[in-house]
C-alpha cells in the first residue's frame, strides 16, 4: 500500500506539542539522520518538522548559563561566541562530517539519535549539560547522562519535544578541549573521542570533566580519573591505560576491535588533556 | 501534496510536491535540474550538494517542505560568471573525470570562492570536504578552486599533426564541467515505468515465491513480477563465456547476499513509496561460507555442483627450477599476506533505462563492455544480436565493476514483459551489495636472492576468494602467477594461484585483477630481501629489474622496458625523502615517519587471448569528420587520446574531430575498457585507420603526402607545399554508413595462449611503474598519515601528459584507500559511511614523473597505463610504515588496531 503520510511543519512551539500530545509523530529537523536511515526517497512515517519554530534556534547566555535551543545546527555553534570551556563543543561540531551535515545537523538530533559515537555527548557531558524537555503537559529537565539510557535509546516520552540544552553557569568554567580518532580525514564516524574541561587556579586543578565516546553504549564521565586529578598540576600521568578501560565498555566493529577502543582511548583522552595544559599556559 | 516556492535563477518556481520528498528529487525530476546527482541518498557523498540561501546542503538530506520560500543554487543555475571560470579551471586543470562528483565539488568550491576568492589548499580542502570523488584522487580539483579567480593563459590549440604529447582539455569536458552530461539515471523518456529488484538478504538460501497475482492485485500501480520463469533466453551469464554461470533472476537457491530473485515493475511514483516488505517470498536459509579458508574447506557445501572443493580455477607459471634455485640461495625471506574484499564506490551507482524502438531492443546504462553486454543480454533474453543495442550512458565511474552486466538483461526483461519503456537505478546499498568486488587474497610466498642480491627464485601461492559466481575469477587467477615477480628478473620461479568460490560477494575486476595483492605480497619480501642482503631498497630493485632482452617467467623476451629509468627517476627524491626523515624522526618519538618503495609491471590486453579493437573513421558530404570511438570513457580519456592519435594520424586538427561513440548499432567494437588496453589497442586501431583514412585522401589527389588537410565551404583542401588540391566532398559516392571517404581498421595484439606452465606470450605491450611513499605513523595510536607520493611511471608516449597525471593520481587514491582503510564486509558496510573511500583530506601531495620509453608495438609508443597506477602504492606504503616502526603489516587494511597491534607485536 502506498501510504500518504502527513508532514506538519508548524511556526509556533504550542503547535507543535499539541500535535504530539495527539499522536505519535516522528520529529524532524536537519534529518541528517533521518533521511539516511531509509532508501525511499520520502521521509516516513508521519512527520512534525520543528525546523519551522524559530525559538527552538539559537544560542542565548541567561542568568543560570547558556542555552542552546534544539534545532541550533553544528554551523551555529561553531560560530558562534562562547567561552572557553565550550572550547571543546565547539571543536566536535567541526568534527561532525563535513559543511554539508554541519549545516543542517542539529544538537538536539544527535542526542535524540543517540548514536553512541554521537560527536556532541562528550563535550556535552564536561559541560554537565541538562535536557530541556517539554509537552503539552509541562516542562521537564533531565540531565544529560539521565537523558541517554543505551545504543539509540531515550527516556524521551512520545509527546515530548527537546527544546534547548542547558549549560549551567557553575560548568562554564575552565577551558575544554576535543579531540576525534577516526580512520580517514572528513567523513568520518569515530573509533573513539575524548573531550575533557578543567578549572585550574593557582596551577592546580580546581575541577576536572573527562568524557568518552564511541567507547561503550553511551558516551561516560571518567570520574575516577576526574578525582585524581584535582589538588594537582595538570597532568595526564594520572589517565592509565587500566582505569579508562575499567570506566568503558567497547564493541568490536568494523572500525576497530574492543581492544584498541580502549587503548586509543586512554591515549586520547591524555592527549585532549595535554592540549588543554598548553592551552591554559598559553592563556596565563 | 502542497506546494513549495522555491527561488531559482532569480526565477520563482511553484512546485507541487509532497513535504517529505528528498529536494534531491524535487529538483531532479520536477524542475529538470539534472546536475544534482545522486550517490547515495544518506549524505555521504556529498554528490548532491547544492547551495541554499548560499550554504552548501546535500539536496538528499533536505525535506522539500525546508525548501520553501528559499534560495536554491545548483550547477545549471548558480552565478554564470563564476560558475564559467570555474568550468574552465576545472577543464584546464583536468579536474574532471567521469564527472559524477563534478556538479556537487563545483557547488561546494562556489561557496568557497564567494567568502575567498583565492583560497590555499587548506581552506580548499575543508570546503570540498564533504564531497567524495573515486577517479581523480582530488589533487587536480584543488588546484582548479584554487586557481578559478587567477587569470590564465589559454594555450593556442595544437597544430594539426602535433595533438599528441599535448595536455590539451577533454574532448568531452564541457558536458562533465556544466552539469548537462547524461548519466544512468538522467535519461527518462515519457511514460517509463519502474524496475525495482527483490534481492536475497541471505548468503545462501532456497526460497520460494508464495502468490504474485495476489501480492499484484494488492498494490495499486505495480504492473508486473518478473522471475526467472519469465525468461526466454538461457539464465546464464558471464563475462567468460566458458565459465558463465550467473543467473540473472536466481531460480530455488541465491548464493549471496543481494542476489536478485524477482523484479517488481510498474508506475514510478507508486513503486518507489512501496516497502516490498510484504513481497511473497520465503527463505529457507544454508550453511554458508564467506572466506577463501572456510570455502575451501573440507565442510564447505559446493556452490556449483561441478566444481570440486570450490575450486573455481587455478592457474600457475612454471620457469626454472625454483625450489633447488631456493636450497642455494645466500638469504631467502617468506611470508604470508592477506587482503579484503575492496568495493569499487564509483559514486555513480548502477542506472540505466531500455525501450523498444520497432523491434529492436535498447538499453542505455553505465557500462564499460557495450558488446559484451549486448551478447549477454540477447543470451538471457533469447534475442537475436540484432534486436537488441547497447547505448553507452556516461559511466560515473567503472574501475572494473561494469564490465559485468548488471541490470541490463533485468531491464530487457521489463520491457519485453511491458512493452513500456522502464528503468531502473539501484540504490547505494543495493550497487554495494549485488556488485562485483576486488578478490580478497591470502597470499604466501618465498623469494631467495645470492649473496649479491641478485633473486634467485621465487615460489608464490594465492588463494583467491572468488566469491558466489565466475565474473573475472579466472582472470586474476591467470594475471596473478604470470606478474607475481613484479618487473624484476626471476630465474626460477612457481607461483600459483585458485580461485575459491564462496558466498560472498562476486569478485571480479578490479583496477589490475588481483596484481595489486601480489605486489603487497612480493614488494613487501623484497624489502625485508634487501634488508637481508645489507642493500638500499631501492637499489636492491634497481639491480634485480627486468632490462631490455631480458626474460620473463613466461618465456617471453622483453623490449622497450622502462623499469630501471623509472626507478633512476625516483632516485633522487629517495636520497632527498631520506634526509628528511631521519631529521624528523631524531627529534620525533610519538610520530615517526617512513619512506616505501615498490614496482609494477602490467601487461596491456587480454591474457594470451584474443581482443580486437575496430575504429571506423568516415567523412560525411559535408564535411565531418566522425571518429567512430568504441572504447568506452568511464572517465579515463578515451574520448580525448584516441581522437589526439586518430587526428595526428590523419593530419588533422584534433578539433575538427566528430567523436561518435560506443552505440552497438552505430560503432564497431572496441572491446572492453579494462586491462589497460583502450590506449594501446583501440589507440593502435585508430592510428591504423587515421593513416588509411590519409591514404585514401591523398590517392583522391595527384599529391605523394599533405603538409595540411584542412575544410573549406564543403571542399577538403588538401596543400603539399605550394600544391593545393580540392576535392568536393559533396560530389563523390557514399557507403552504406553514409561516408564520402572512410576507413575502418582493427587491431589485435599479437599473443599466444599459455601452455600448462604459463609458458607462452601473455601480451604484447608492457607499462612499468615505481612510487615512493613517505608517511608519518602515530606510535601510539596505530593511524597513518600518507604525506608525499612520488609516482614515475613508463608510459611509453604520454599522449595526453594531463590525462595521465590524472590516471596517476586517481591510481594512487585508490591504492591508499587499499592500503589503509577499505575493507567491504557483506551485511556491515554496504553504504559509504561504514565504507570508507579517501577524502580530499587523504590525499598527499603527489609528484607525477612521465617516463616515455616508446613500444614498437603500442601507438607512437604508447604502452597502457590505468591499472598500473595503483599497484605500487599500497606496497609503498607498507613499506613505508615498516620502515617507520619497524612493523611488518600483514593484513589490508592497515586499520589502526591493525597496525597498532603490528608495532607491539614488533617490539617484543
Amino acid at each position: 500500500m502506498t501510504v500518504i503520510n502527513s508532514y506538519l511543519r508548524p511556526s509556533a512551539l504550542e503547535h507543535a506539542l499539541e500535535e504530539l500530545a495527539a499522536g505519535s509523530l516522528r520529529i524532524a529537523a536537519g534529518c541528517t539522520d533521518l533521511f539516511p536511515s531509509t532508501e525511499h526517497k520520502h521521509l516516513q512515517g508521519s512527520i512534525l518538522d520543528i525546523t519551522g519554530i524559530k525559538s527552538l534556534r539559537g544560542i542565548s547566555h541567561t542568568d543560570d548559563g547558556i542555552r542552546i535551543g534544539a534545532t541550533t545546527t553544528w554551523t551555529d555553534l561553531i560560530k558562534a561566541d562562547l567561552p572557553p570551556a565550550c572550547r571543546g563543543l565547539q571543536l566536535a561540531a567541526q568534527k561532525v562530517g563535513a559543511l554539508q551535515i554541519q549545516n543542517r545537523g542539529t544538537i538536539a538530533g544527535n542526542l535524540c539519535n543517540a548514536s553512541p559515537a554521537a560527536d556532541g555527548v562528550p563535550p556535552l557531558l564536561t559541560l554537565d549539560a541538562k535536557v530541556e524537555l517539554q509537552s503539552k503537559g509541562g516542562t521537564r529537565v533531565v540531565p544529560l547522562h539521565d537523558f541517554i539510557i543505551g545504543p539509540r535509546k531515550t527516556v524521551l516520552a512520545e509527546t515530548e519535544l527537546i527544546t534547548a540544552l542547558l549549560i549551567p553557569k557553575s560548568s562554564l568554567t575552565g577551558h575544554s578541549h576535543f579531540l576525534k580518532l577516526g580512520a580517514r580525514a572528513y567523513l568520518v564516524i569515530s573509533i573513539a573521542m575524548t573531550s575533557a574541561r578543567l578549572v585550574v587556579r593557582n596551577g592546580v586543578v580546581v575541577e576536572a570533566a573527562l568524557a568518552i565516546g564511541s567507547c561503550g553504549p553511551v558516551a561516560t564521565r571518567v570520574p575516577q580519573v576526574e578525582a585524581q586529578m584535582i589538588g594537582k598540576a595538570v597532568d595526564p600521568v594520572v589517565i592509565t591505560d587500566d582505569v579508562v578501560a575499567a570506566a568503558i565498555d567497547p564493541i568490536a566493529d568494523m572500525r576497530a576491535n574492543a581492544a584498541y577502543r580502549a587503548i586509543s582511548a586512554a591515549e586520547l583522552l591524555r592527549r585532549t588533556v595535554l592540549e588543554l595544559a598548553m592551552d591554559l599556559e598559553a592563556a596565563t | 501534496m502542497t506546494s513549495i516556492t522555491l527561488n531559482i535563477a532569480h526565477r520563482t518556481h511553484i512546485v507541487k510536491t509532497h513535504m517529505a520528498r528528498r529536494l534531491s528529487e524535487v529538483l531532479r525530476d520536477d524542475l529538470k535540474l539534472k546536475s544534482v546527482k545522486i550517490g547515495c541518498d544518506a549524505g555521504d557523498c556529498g554528490a548532491c550538494t547544492v547551495l541554499i540561501d548560499g550554504a552548501q546542503h546535500c539536496a538528499c538530506l533536505v525535506p522539500a517542505g525546508q525548501a520553501d520560500g528559499r534560495k536554491i543554487e545548483t550547477l545549471e543555475t548558480s552565478e554564470p560568471l563564476l560558475s564559467a571560470r570555474l568550468q574552465d579551471s576545472f577543464l584546464d586543470h583536468g579536474a574532471a573525470q567521469c564527472g559524477i562528483c563534478t556538479p556537487g565539488m563545483m557547488m561546494a568550491a562556489t561557496e568557497l570562492l564567494r567568502a575567498v576568492p583565492n583560497p590555499d589548499q587548506a581552506q580548499v580542502k575543508e570546503a570540498l570536504a564533504g564531497v567524495l570523488c573515486r577517479c581523480t584522487g582530488y589533487r587536480k580539483i584543488i588546484a582548479a578552486v584554487m586557481d578559478a579567480n587567477s587569470q590564465t593563459t589559454v594555450c593556442p590549440p595544437p597544430k594539426a599533426g602535433h595533438a599528441v604529447g599535448q595536455p590539451i582539455r577533454r574532448l568531452d569536458g564541457q558536458a562533465k564541467v556544466d552539469g548537462t552530461e547524461v548519466f544512468g539515471a538522467d535519461f527518462i523518456p515519457d511514460g517509463t515505468l519502474l524496475v525495482r529488484a527483490i534481492r536475497a538478504q541471505h548468503y545462501h538460501a532456497d526460497f520460494e515465491f508464495g502468490d504474485l497475482l495476489a501480492w499484484i492485485k494488492m498494490h495499486a500501480g505495480v504492473e508486473c513480477v518478473i522471475t526467472a520463469a519469465d525468461i526466454a533466453g538461457i539464465n546464464c551469464y558471464g563475462v567468460i563465456p566458458p565459465f558463465a554461470d550467473q543467473p540473472a533472476l536466481a531460480e530455488k537457491t541465491t548464493r549471496y547476499r543481494g542476489e536478485p530473485v524477482a523484479l517488481v515493475v510498474g508506475d514510478p511514483k507508486a513503486l518507489e513509496a512501496l516497502g516490498l516488505d510484504d513481497f511473497p517470498i520465503s527463505w529457507i536459509p544454508r550453511p554458508h561460507s564467506l572466506t577463501q579458508a572456510d570455502g575451501a574447506g573440507p565442510d564447505a557445501t559446493l556452490l556449483h555442483d561441478h566444481r570440486q572443493e570450490n575450486t573455481l580455477i587455478r592457474g600457475n607459471v612454471v620457469s626454472g627450477a625454483p625450489d633447488s634455485a631456493m636450497v642455494e640461495a645466500a638469504h631467502v625471506v617468506t611470508g604470508q599476506f592477506e587482503t579484503s574484499y575492496v568495493e569499487h564506490a564509483y559514486i555513480e551507482p548502477e542506472a540505466g533505462v531500455a525501450w523498444m524502438e520497432a523491434d529492436v531492443l535498447c538499453i542505455q546504462a553505465c557500462t564499460q563492455a557495450p558488446v559484451m553486454d549486448l551478447e549477454d543480454t540477447a543470451k538471457i533474453l533469447g534475442l537475436p544480436l540484432n534486436k537488441v543495442r547497447i547505448i553507452p550512458s556516461a559511466a560515473g565511474g567503472g574501475f572494473g565493476a561494469k564490465l559485468d552486466v548488471t541490470l541490463q538483461p533485468l531491464l530487457g526483461l521489463a520491457v519485453l514483459k511491458t512493452g513500456m519503456p522502464c528503468r531502473m537505478v539501484f540504490s547505494r546499498s543495493e550497487s554495494m551489495q549485488a556488485s562485483t568486488k576486488r578478490h580478497p587474497g591470502s597470499m604466501q610466498a618465498s623469494i631467495g636472492a645470492d649473496a649479491a642480491g641478485k633473486v634467485m627464485a621465487m615460489t608464490f601461492h594465492g588463494d583467491f576468494n572468488t566469491g558466489a559466481y565466475a565474473s573475472w575469477g579466472p582472470t586474476v587467477a591467470t594475471r596473478v602467477p604470470v606478474h607475481a615477480s613484479g618487473p624484476y628478473l626471476t630465474p626460477n620461479y612457481r607461483a600459483t594461484s585458485r580461485a575459491v568460490h564462496t558466498n560472498g560477494p562476486t569478485s571480479g575486476a578490479f583496477r589490475g585483477f588481483g596484481v595489486p595483492q601480489a605486489a603487497i605480497t612480493q614488494e613487501s619480501l623484497y624489502d625485508d630481501l634487501a634488508q637481508k642482503c645489507g642493500i638500499d631498497r631501492l637499489e636492491f630493485r634497481r639491480i634485480n629489474a627486468l632490462r631490455d632482452d631480458d626474460v620473463t617467467p613466461c618465456g617471453q623476451t622483453l623490449q622497450a622496458v622502462g623499469i630501471i629509468d623509472c626507478l633512476d627517476a625516483l632516485k633522487p627524491h629517495w636520497d632527498e625523502f631520506h634526509a628528511e626523515v631521519t631529521a624528523f624522526n631524531t627529534t620525533s618519538r610519538a610520530h615517526k615517519r617512513g619512506i616505501g618503495i615498490a614496482s609494477c609491471w602490467y601487461g596491456c590486453g587480454n591474457t594470451g587471448l584474443p581482443n580486437p579493437s575496430t575504429v571506423r573513421f568516415g567523412i560525411t558530404p559535408d564535411g565531418q569528420f566522425n571518429l567512430h570511438q568504441g572504447a568506452t570513457d568511464i572517465g579515463q580519456g578515451s574520448n580525448t587520446v584516441i581522437a589526439q592519435i586518430a587526428a595526428d594520424a590523419l593530419g588533422v586538427q584534433v578539433g575538427m574531430i566528430n567523436l561518435v561513440g560506443p552505440d552497438t548499432a552505430i560503432t564497431p567494437d572496441c572491446g572492453k575498457t579494462s586491462a589497460s588496453r583502450q590506449t594501446f589497442i583501440t589507440g593502435r586501431a585508430a592510428e591504423a585507420s587515421g593513416l588509411a583514412l590519409r591514404a585514401a585522401i591523398l590517392r583522391l589527389t595527384n599529391l605523394t603526402n599533405a603538409d595540411e588537410m584542412t575544410l573549406e565551404g564543403g571542399m577538403l583542401c588538401v596543400r603539399q607545399d605550394q600544391n593545393y588540391q580540392k576535392i568536393p566532398l559533396k560530389d563523390l559516392p557514399t557507403d552504406a554508413n553514409g561516408y564520402v571517404l572512410c576507413a575502418e581498421e582493427t587491431y589485435d595484439p599479437p599473443t599466444t595462449t599459455l601452455d600448462d606452465n604459463g609458458q607462452g606470450t601473455p601480451y604484447a605491450v608492457y607499462g612499468y611503474g615505481a612510487q615512493i611513499a613517505e608517511v608519518e605513523v602515530d606510535m601510539a595510536l596505530g593511524t597513518t598519515k600518507v604525506l608525499r607520493m612520488v609516482a614515475a611511471h613508463d608510459v611509453g608516449r604520454a599522449i595526453n601528459p594531463q590525462l595521465a597525471e590524472g590516471q596517476i593520481e586517481g591510481g594512487i587514491a585508490q591504492g591508499i584507500g587499499l592500503a589503509l582503510m577499505e575493507e567491504y564486509l557483506p551485511g556491515e558496510t554496504e553504504n559509504l559511511h561504514n565504507y570508507l573511500i579517501p577524502t580530499i583530506g587523504d590525499m598527499p601531495h603527489i609528484t607525477s614523473i612521465l617516463i616515455e620509453k616508446p613500444d614498437t608495438e603500442g601507438p607512437m609508443g604508447a604502452k597502457g597505463l590505468g591499472e598500473h597506477v595503483l599497484i605500487p602504492t599500497a606496497p609503498a606504503i607498507l613499506n613505508g610504515i615498516h620502515h617507520a616502526t619497524g612493523a611488518r603489516v600483514t593484513k589490508v587494511p592497515a586499520l589502526p588496531h591493525r597496525l597498532l597491534a603490528a608495532i607491539k607485536a614488533s617490539q617484543t
